[in-house]
């Protein structure tokens, strides 16, 4: 029995070893960390994004601890990551020069640099692999990444629409260090840049879900967004630190990131142009980099002066509600007791009822 | 004893921009001030906002409290109450006159505050307007041009639909004749307790991310109407621990036939009050 008036304590020790117990009552083997890393790796992928935290290990470590359950795992990652120190700023990513391991355009059918399907489910057929089931030691690992991309540089490719003005121009008007979602509350009207942050930390399937109502219509002029461009690789991370005064790497990070067209009608001050929506994340969350640039397009209405007339333009509405670490707290602290103002409910209902019964009313 | 820890958790610049945060709503009474929230080791929605305020303004004397429900061995307030005593490894008591901190989630002790004590409000949502007005850009407006209408009309109409209004818990308060507050869902019942409070009474929202605070000796009045003044809730019943007929009462339901019985809520009120007929 569910008992929040006395043993409370005692309560709380029984249950966290209970919880423990789940993962070990049948006596399995225990995973090690490098296997979640290496064979759940769009979990761990997942968890590093929304942790907003680049760590791979730790990542692994959280989806072992929270025995799957991502989005706790999510927060045993944002509330480790709340600890650690703020050494620097990176500057800006150059995502032209990237390891390519995927790159393609649903725009144009050829592109400088090729189109490079790598690793997906895309046209996996989705058919349960049995022999999964019972696999020997993964040994049987066969290298078929022989074909090194020639280009170093993969420049943007809808870039090359700005040669004909077809595109808005993106431009950098940061005049000091980005908003920080992690140490500012959130502002409103809210900047880009911290838009930016909160997709990129927020939860995937409410992402996706407004990202997909807004192209089945709940969205702006039912206009069909075009991939420009996805690409998932590897990029260096730079900071430049005012006693040295140039530019060092200190390392370097998958990201997936999607570059959307989408129309524009033009209005007074504008002609009608192609205007773009971005997704940037860590580590290769493709679909969800497609689901942020749709959002991302959406916010951007406002600015356009377009109608708000959907969730998906509402930045209060797509801010506030995409953090699954608030929302999933909020959402269960409902089971925390409310008894107290449950009695005054009952109270109120109570003599509201007497009353009328009484034909004190009505 | 080494906690592996900065002490009360938070490191000491976030410390230190909390309490200016603090500063700040002391000096504008019921003023929900932005702050940088930090993700705690706690969900969301259980206490964070109330645990940031807390840890900033504790220290190493200090006695502390936890009440949830008026309780304190609700589950939560017992997990709070380990926290701190893990990361601060202080003195902690059920006893309401010998807490100089007292950290509540949804009740505010029967025994009278006093000067020397400080009741940090654990806040889901600071927002009064909240569910009159959904968006913050618009709130924050008619805070600034006292602009309250939308909540008069609503008590109003609730009078007119049900004979009084129907608020019972987080019924709103204006503080010092200006800004319209959400006292957090107290019952009702302990709304008159804010009003001139010797104790210094802070408010923390983690989730939303405001800090706003009632100084000692201020001015708390219930929305009412001269018409429909502000009442309390009383009960048939007495507690049936102590006999109580002065505190709130929580009601337990003790067979399968939903006989029901009435308890105090505030286990330590209920305790001594006990030992004091005795």
């Amino acid at each position: 029995m569910y008992v929040a008036v006395k043993g409370g304590e005692k309560a709380i020790k029984s249950s966290l070893k209970l919880l423990e117990n789940k993962r070990k009552e049948t006596g399995t083997k225990s995973i090690e960390i490098n296997q979640i890393k290496e064979q759940l790796s769009f979990a761990v992928d997942r968890v590093i994004n929304e942790g907003s935290l680049y760590d791979k290990d730790l990542s692994a470590l959280a989806i072992k601890q929270s025995q799957g359950d991502l989005v706790e795992a999510i927060f045993l990652l944002r509330a480790y990551r709340t600890t650690l120190e703020r050494y620097a700023y990176s500057t800006a990513i150059d995502t032209s020069k990237i390891i390519i391991k995927r790159r393609i355009s649903a725009s144009f059918k050829d592109i400088p640099g090729g189109q490079i399907l790598g690793p997906t489910f895309d046209y996996s057929h989705r058919l349960l692999d049995f022999s999964l089931m019972k696999e020997d030691e993964i040994n049987s690992y066969e290298n078929i990444n022989n074909q090194e991309p020639k280009n170093k540089e993969f420049p943007s490719v809808i870039d090359y629409l700005n040669n004909e003005n077809l595109l808005e121009q993106e431009i950098n008007n940061l005049k000091d260090n980005p908003f920080d979602v992690t140490r500012d509350p959130m502002k409103f009207p809210a900047s880009r840049d911290q838009w930016m942050q909160i997709l990129a930390r927020g939860d995937e399937g409410f992402l996706l879900g407004l990202s997909y109502s807004a192209i089945r219509g709940f969205g702006s002029k039912g206009t069909h967004p075009f991939v420009g461009e996805i690409k998932y690789g590897i990029v260096d991370i730079f900071i430049s630190p005012d006693e040295l005064g140039f530019e060092i790497c200190i390392g370097s990070i998958e990201i997936s990131e999607c570059q959307m067209i989408d129309q524009f009608e033009g209005n007074k001050n504008t002609p009608p142009q192609f205007t773009r929506g971005y997704g940037l994340t860590f580590g290769y969350n493709e679909r969800k980099s497609m689901a942020i640039s749709i959002v991302d397009r959406a916010l951007k209405s406002e600015g356009y002066g377009e109608e708000i007339k959907f969730p998906i333009q509402d930045h209060e509405f797509v801010l506030y509600h995409a953090d699954n670490v608030e929302a999933q707290g909020f959402v269960t602290h409902l089971k925390l007791p409310h008894y107290v103002d449950f009695q005054g409910e009952l109270n109120l209902i109570r003599k509201l009822r007497n009353e009328i019964l009484q034909g004190k009313k009505l | 004893m080494k906690t592996g820890f900065n002490f009360a958790y938070l490191d000491e610049a976030t410390k230190r921009m909390i309490r200016r945060k603090i500063l700040k709503a002391v000096c504008i009474p019921g003023y929900q001030c932005p702050f940088g929230g930090r993700e705690m080791p706690l969900a969301y929605g259980w206490g964070t906002g109330g645990i940031q305020v807390t840890a900033s303004i504790i220290g190493k004397e200090d006695i502390l409290k936890v009440i949830d429900q008026g309780a304190d061995d609700t589950t939560n307030a017992v997990s709070i109450k380990n926290f701190f005593k893990r990361v601060c490894n202080i003195m902690t008591t059920d006893k309401t006159a010998e807490a100089s901190l007292i950290q509540t989630r949804h009740r505010i002790p029967e025994t009278t505050l006093n000067k020397d004590q400080i009741i940090v409000y654990q806040v889901p949502q600071p927002e009064p307007l909240r569910k009159l007005e959904p968006k913050e850009k618009e709130t924050r407006k008619l805070h600034a041009y006292k602009e309250y209408a939308l909540m008069h009309v609503k008590l109003y109409e609730e009078i007119s639909q049900f004979g009084s209004v129907i608020k019972t818990w987080a019924y709103p308060v204006e503080t010092n004749n200006r800004y319209i507050t959400d006292p957090t869902p107290i019952p009702k019942f302990d709304n008159p307790k804010m009003n001139n409070m010797e104790a210094l009474q802070l408010f923390g929202a983690g989730r939303e991310k405001r800090i706003y605070a009632i100084p000692p000796y201020t001015k708390v009045k219930s929305l009412d109407f001269e018409d429909h003044p502000f009442e309390i809730q009383t009960w048939d019943e007495c507690c049936s621990i102590c006999g109580s007929t002065k505190s709130y009462l929580d009601e337990i339901i003790i067979n399968n036939e939903g006989k029901k019985n009435f308890i105090c809520s505030d286990t330590d009120f209920c305790k001594s009050n006990l030992e004091k007929n005795k």
